[in-house]
């Protein structure tokens, strides 16, 4: 069972109490794009074995989208954050390169 | 006009180890916007008669108050019978700045639970922490209850109230019941 805190009302609840959302920080491709590119981003995710990014909902809350970073593996929640942000914020970052020391920041693309 | 009934018209449930009432219809006006503006802050607290309440908290005179919904939610809570007025008044306020308020009065069923157990009798449902030192009177918890979702608040140390929408009136009532029924006390939260 996950225990997240939702940043936006503070609230520190298990995963019941909330709604996944998917994979974070996707760049979206929209009119315009090529096809190859509207796939990918539409249907292929990322499926680590560890660090993972996720998108989350307070849905029985206050209905704010958050982001959280945990292990999918050892279900360890690393941090949530504002969903208003395209990337992981450093804090994060640092929190897990505490744990994880030989893992590595997503690099931008 | 024709007179304002609850969804289970003040139905009680005595026989558990908290008394369950559903209460008559109270009145409540749900606000989104920026709380930080003077034309909400001012204006609420002309009407309600309590400062605005901080994140997840809840600000009660007797029967007026102000809960904390979420960071741009608030709700008003008044008699029944004076929505339309402070309607009226809010909007008058809000002019054409970017809020809203909304008459949700019918929309919702209002609970009151008390007793020794209402803590226990919430935990039983709903994924929070109700132990007196982490939920105590003055703070409102939206969560859900089994199923549905619900938001509650500790009137004092031996009452609670508890709003839901009225399609789910008679499911919440059922499953209060159902945690408070006889020789069901865990007595977690006895000191």
């Amino acid at each position: 069972m996950l225990i997240l805190t939702c940043p936006n009302c503070g609230v520190t609840a298990e995963e019941t109490e909330f709604h996944a959302g998917g994979e974070a920080h996707l760049t979206r491709f929209g009119p315009g794009a090529s096809d190859d590119d509207f796939e990918n981003y539409l249907f292929m995710r990322d499926n680590p074995k560890g660090v993972h990014f996720e998108r989350w909902r307070h849905v029985y809350g206050c209905g704010k989208w958050f982001h959280a970073a945990r292990d999918t593996v050892t279900l360890e929640i690393f941090g949530t954050y504002t969903a208003q942000t395209s990337t992981p914020p450093q804090n994060i970052i640092d929190k897990i390169s505490d744990r994880r020391p030989d893992w590595q920041p997503p690099q931008k693309q | 006009m024709s007179e304002p009934i609850s969804a289970l018209n003040g139905s009680v449930y005595k026989e558990g180890i908290a008394a369950i009432t559903a209460t008559g219809p109270i009145g409540m006006i749900s606000i989104r916007g920026d709380m930080t503006a003077g034309y909400l802050k001012k204006t609420l607290k002309k009407i309600a008669g309590v400062d605005m309440p901080d994140a997840r908290g809840i600000n009660l005179k007797v029967d007026k108050g102000i809960a904390w919904m979420s960071p741009d939610e608030l709700l008003l809570i008044c008699s029944y019978a004076e929505v339309a007025t402070h309607l009226d008044t809010l909007h008058n306020a809000i002019g054409s700045n970017h809020a809203m308020a909304v008459n949700v009065s019918d929309a919702r069923a209002v609970f009151r639970l008390k007793g020794k157990h209402i803590r226990e009798v919430l935990a039983k449902l709903a994924p929070v922490d109700t132990s007196p030192d982490v939920f105590a009177p003055g703070t409102i918890r939206r969560t859900r209850l089994a199923q549905v979702p619900a938001a509650f608040w500790m009137v004092d140390t031996e009452t609670a109230q508890l709003v839901c929408f009225r399609s789910v009136a008679q499911y919440v009532f059922d499953l209060l019941k159902t945690a408070a029924q006889p020789g069901s006390e865990v007595n977690h939260h006895r000191r």
